[in-house]
């Protein structure tokens, strides 16, 4: 049964028939509006909730676009994220290639509950909180760093990608001085562009790396991650493999993601004038800031590509059945602009203070680290207009190359003056 | 009201904690919730109910 392009039931036949004229996801965003939604997505979003879509290898998964039933499914242990399931969505050929290489994204519970255990303490708040002198003093050298260098400058270069590194090198008790190759790694893994080959080789260099790194925290441990990690190796609990794949992860989750929300959010401040007075107004306030963090998590969704899962069983949602074995597709990115929790959604307000925003997830794999970047990005935020009030573009918004095609939003440079 | 928690299901995100820090604390060896009083006063109600929804493992039941 189809309305218009858009398929609502699950009856296989049909949706064969009429794969073709499915909508393809991921969409495109109108050229010229950088930070709103792509046009076919709100669409789906305003007209369906729950309604199937075109990816990249043809298949058509269910994509689910209202927060409530995103939220609900995003906490349903009926999906499952393993990416060995054979109609897994893949995000693309990239990442299916990959579908080998266990990770705890990609790990269900119980056993992903077990690895998440071994790490979790690093993150909790007291631990984060604890860190945040050290992240001040973090951003204000590498704002001195910034200040005493050429101007124009890349903010990614620059700023936006240093801090979140040096930051989580610090933690993970990885050396700084190896960030030329696990950024230039990551970029690899995070796009959807280049080759399987590439990708997958990109994934192995990091495990290995890794793995020595652990190898060398057994011999000399110090007061960091994967020291913690290389012990629980020698006391038999997890393999050198599963601490080195750990390492990966926190180690990409902690520099991309913080990374992007730097740049993006400071773009999106600079387009929006009177806010970025309001944040380097009060960036004593830490209500305002908090609040300003939550809101950009929310209005920019950096996780712009939807969570991606497989139905164990049958799930009735939304008026429709997704059965089991079928794909689905969370788009946490538009539940995050729904009009029906979020009053006027596109438009930035950083008194909003929206807690329920979902840009870190929701459900068992809700991200680790989000206690991290949010002080992160509550120092930055509180730092850096204030430090540089004349801050500004060094180019037109149209000049941006923005990551259409990464898994995760951003930009991949962006010229700065002062 | 009545807090209880199922730690066994927590995933250490410490939004409980960013909610309601007065009720709410995790442990040192894992970051799974710990509950520091099970019988919140009337002015932390708001608190504790936004940590119950917040939780994304909705590990934190509320009894009347």
């Amino acid at each position: 049964m189809a309305k218009g392009h858009i398929v609502t039931s699950s009856s296989a036949d049909t949706t064969d028939t009429l794969t073709a004229d499915l909508p393809e996801y991921p969409m495109a965003r109108a050229a010229g509006c950088p930070f709103d939604p792509p046009p076919t997505l709100r669409k789906v979003q305003s007209e369906h909730q729950i309604a199937r879509v075109r990816i990249w290898d043809g298949s058509s998964p269910w994509l689910v676009t209202g927060y409530d039933n995103v939220r609900n499914l995003l906490s349903d242990p009926r999906l499952s994220t393993d990416g060995t399931k054979p109609s897994f969505p893949h995000q693309s050929a990239l990442t299916k290639a990959r579908r080998g290489e266990p990770t705890p994204f990609g790990t269900d519970d119980p056993e992903h509950a077990r690895q998440r255990r071994t790490v979790s303490a690093a993150f909790a708040i007291k631990h984060v909180e604890a860190m945040r002198p050290a992240i001040q003093r973090i951003v204000d050298d590498q704002i001195d760093t910034m200040l005493a260098g050429p101007n124009p400058v890349d903010f990614v270069d620059a700023f936006a990608l240093p801090v979140p590194s040096l930051v989580i090198c610090n933690m993970l008790g990885v050396p700084y001085s190896d960030h030329h190759f696990f950024e230039s790694r990551t970029k690899l893994l995070l796009t959807r562009a280049g080759t399987p080959e590439r990708s997958a080789q990109a994934a192995r260099e990091l495990i290995t790396h890794l793995e020595q790194l652990v190898d060398d925290k057994l011999a000399n441990p110090a007061d960091d991650v994967v020291s913690s990690l290389a012990k629980r190796v020698a006391a038999g609990e997890i393999t050198r493999d599963q601490a080195a794949r750990l390492s990966v992860t926190l180690l990409i989750g902690g520099h991309e993601t913080t990374a992007n929300m730097i740049s993006l959010g400071t773009l999106a401040l600079l387009q929006h004038p009177e806010q970025l007075d309001r944040v380097r107004e009060n960036s004593e306030n830490p209500a305002i800031i908090g609040s300003a963090v939550e809101e950009l998590l929310r209005w920019l969704s950096v996780p712009h590509s939807g969570r991606r899962r497989v139905a164990l069983e049958d799930i009735e949602i939304g008026g429709v059945e997704i059965r089991a074995g079928e794909s689905v597709i969370l788009a946490n990115d538009i539940a995050n602009r729904d009009p029906a929790v979020f009053a006027d959604p596109d438009h930035l307000d950083i008194d909003r203070n929206p807690r329920k925003q979902i840009a870190f997830g929701f459900g068992v794999h809700q991200c680790l680290g989000q206690s991290l970047a949010r002080v992160e990005l509550q120092v930055v935020y509180s730092t850096l207009y204030r430090r540089v009030p004349t801050l500004r573009l060094a180019t037109d918004l149209d000049q941006i190359p923005f990551k259409h095609d990464g898994i995760l939003y951003g930009v991949y440079a962006m010229p700065i003056t002062w | 009201m009545k807090v209880t928690i199922d730690a066994d299901k927590c995933v250490s995100a410490g939004q409980c904690v960013l909610s309601a820090p007065d009720i709410f604390d995790q442990r040192e060896d894992d970051g799974v919730v710990a509950l520091l009083t099970d019988t919140p006063p009337q002015d932390r109600l708001d608190q504790v109910h936004e940590a119950a929804s917040l939780c994304p493992a909705r590990v934190i039941q509320l009894v009347d």
